[in-house]
């Protein structure tokens, strides 16, 4: 059976999920064999690979640990999907586990100080921290849990203690003590302050020149503690995934979009043109002049308008799809929103272990190591 | 609190014996999972058959899905979550005669691996293109 022709009309109608004011249409993939009589769809991996496109938006190399977004064009909403939910809960990263307290007298509890901890992204070597191994849960077996190795656990100190500064009781006396940083030491506690302890391997893998662990950001304030109080504890960062505690995902976001169009089906002219334009955010909707030419595709009764300013979609990439312009009756079945169902805008912001372009290639590769796992298991359980 | 001599009862931290995963490429340091198992569940024949997969969710129930329903000789492929707390997916598959399910369920398997790879390649190819034009 021979697949008929499908006209070019046709197959933009298909790829498009309408947006109207109230309500939206067409939001399921029809892309399935049978579904349209006489169509192939069947999967074919030489046609995904000529019409699946990746295009750059913004990259994180230049300036490392920032926003990445790019677009998947020409993919499935559920694979496209899969990349988004591997990014916020399948990519392991280290994070503080466990907390020795050998002293606290702050006046932030153990544990409420533990939690702190535990949420600071930490960074370092990240090709060292890839390599790490998750350290074994407690099972019956072994009811302690796995013993923490060089290559399963980060060893990290915090021992910070607040004292008076010098000339301290000086100011006291005077009735100048109102900037306290000149009378007080360390009664701030940062992520700074930690320090990390290379054990084994580590020396050699979390070096000075290749990368030692440390905090992201070295201004987040774990604490406040005033003179004669201490901090003074050991932390063991281990590997996790975001789908055990949030403080193991990779990303602060990941997230997509799809694209957005503008149909504009019969001409916007004069001062309706500017209140159009006003309906989206800025440099989505230009103005341009409206020609005989326009004027004679639009139909009967334009060509008086001929000279005016007509608005033209300048940039739907930047559109919200607020659907402002639908709430006016002077468009009214003048336009169309609608948003593009196989273009995925992506965006990926690390939370600095890993670059966020790399981290979608690690969400790729999670999810071709699961179709790999399951096809041994297959051939090694059922027959 | 009574000041303690920091480490007195710790002990020592062992250094682990080999690495294991030298390249860091390894599938279970990248899932973290070891212990996945994959059952079929009774009523099951050659054309329709459930299989419950452990420890997986949406991420690979509905892209497998996708890719199952892309093959012509399927009539119907489904998944669910049957309880939020039980960490298991089942997923439904029901060929025309000439086939059986557990060959819909590896060429999905086989079909989305291969779209991985194409994903891979045109990423770090447009990655690569993009820092280039910035520099």
């Amino acid at each position: 059976m021979a697949p008929e022709p499908v006209s070019a009309e046709e197959l933009y109608r298909r790829k498009i999920v309408g947006v109207n004011d109230r309500t939206v249409t067409h939001v399921s993939s029809t892309n399935f064999p049978g579904h349209y009589p006489g169509e192939n769809h069947a999967w074919d991996l030489e046609e995904f690979r000529n019409s699946f496109q990746v295009q750059f938006h913004k990259s994180a190399a230049t300036k490392p640990h920032e926003l990445t977004t790019f677009s998947l064009i020409g993919i499935d909403a559920s694979i496209a999907n899969a990349f988004r939910r591997i990014l916020l809960a399948e990519i392991p990263t280290i994070a503080i586990e466990d907390v020795f307290v050998h002293n606290n007298t702050s006046i932030i509890q153990d544990e409420v100080l533990a939690h702190r901890l535990g949420l600071i992204p930490l960074t370092g070597n990240y090709a060292a921290i890839m390599a790490m191994d998750f350290k074994r849960p407690p099972t019956d077996a072994e009811p302690e849990g796995q013993k923490p190795t060089d290559q399963n656990t980060i060893l990290l100190n915090l021992k910070i203690a607040c004292e008076w500064a010098e000339g301290a009781k000086k100011l006291l006396e005077k009735h100048q003590a109102d900037d306290i940083d000149k009378l007080y030491v360390n009664h701030n506690v940062y992520a700074n302050d930690i320090i990390f302890t290379p054990i084994g391997r580590q020396i050699n893998e979390f070096s000075e020149e290749k990368g030692p662990i440390r905090p992201v950001s070295p201004e987040i304030l774990i604490a406040k503690m005033r003179p004669g109080q201490e901090i003074n504890l050991e932390m063991h960062a281990r590997k996790g995934r975001g789908g055990d505690h949030a403080k193991f995902s990779p990303v602060a976001t990941a997230s997509y979009r799809l694209m957005p169009t503008i149909d504009i089906v019969k001409p916007i002219l004069g001062d309706d043109a500017r209140k159009f334009a006003r309906c989206f955010p800025k440099h989505v909707i230009g103005l341009e002049q409206f020609t005989e030419d326009d004027a004679a595709k639009a139909g009967d009764g334009y060509e008086e308008h001929v000279g005016e300013k007509k608005a033209v979609v300048k940039n739907a990439f930047n559109d919200t799809v607020s659907r402002e312009c639908l709430r006016h009756p002077e468009f009214q079945d003048k336009v169309k929103l609608g948003r593009v169902r196989d273009h995925f805008i992506f965006s990926v912001e690390t939370t600095g272990q890993y670059p966020s372009d790399e981290l979608f290639i690690m969400s790729v590769r999670a999810l071709a190591a699961k179709t790999n796992k399951i096809r041994r298991h297959l051939a090694n359980v059922l027959r | 609190m009574a000041t303690q001599v920091p480490g007195t009862q710790d002990e020592t931290m062992p250094d682990a014996p080999g690495n294991e995963n030298a390249d860091g490429q390894d599938e279970d340091t990248i899932i973290g999972r070891e212990d996945l198992v994959v059952r079929v569940l009774p009523g099951a024949s050659d054309t329709a058959a459930s299989f419950e997969i452990e420890h997986e969710d949406h991420t690979l129930g509905n892209s497998l899905r996708y890719m199952i329903m892309k093959n012509p000789e399927v009539e119907l492929c489904g998944y669910s979550i049957p309880h939020p707390a039980e960490d298991k997916m089942n997923l439904r598959i029901q060929t025309y005669e000439g086939t059986t399910v557990y060959e819909a369920l590896e060429k999905g398997l086989d079909d989305l691996k291969d779209l991985c790879d194409v994903v891979l390649e045109k990423f770090e190819a447009a990655r690569d293109d993009y820092n280039e034009r910035q520099l």
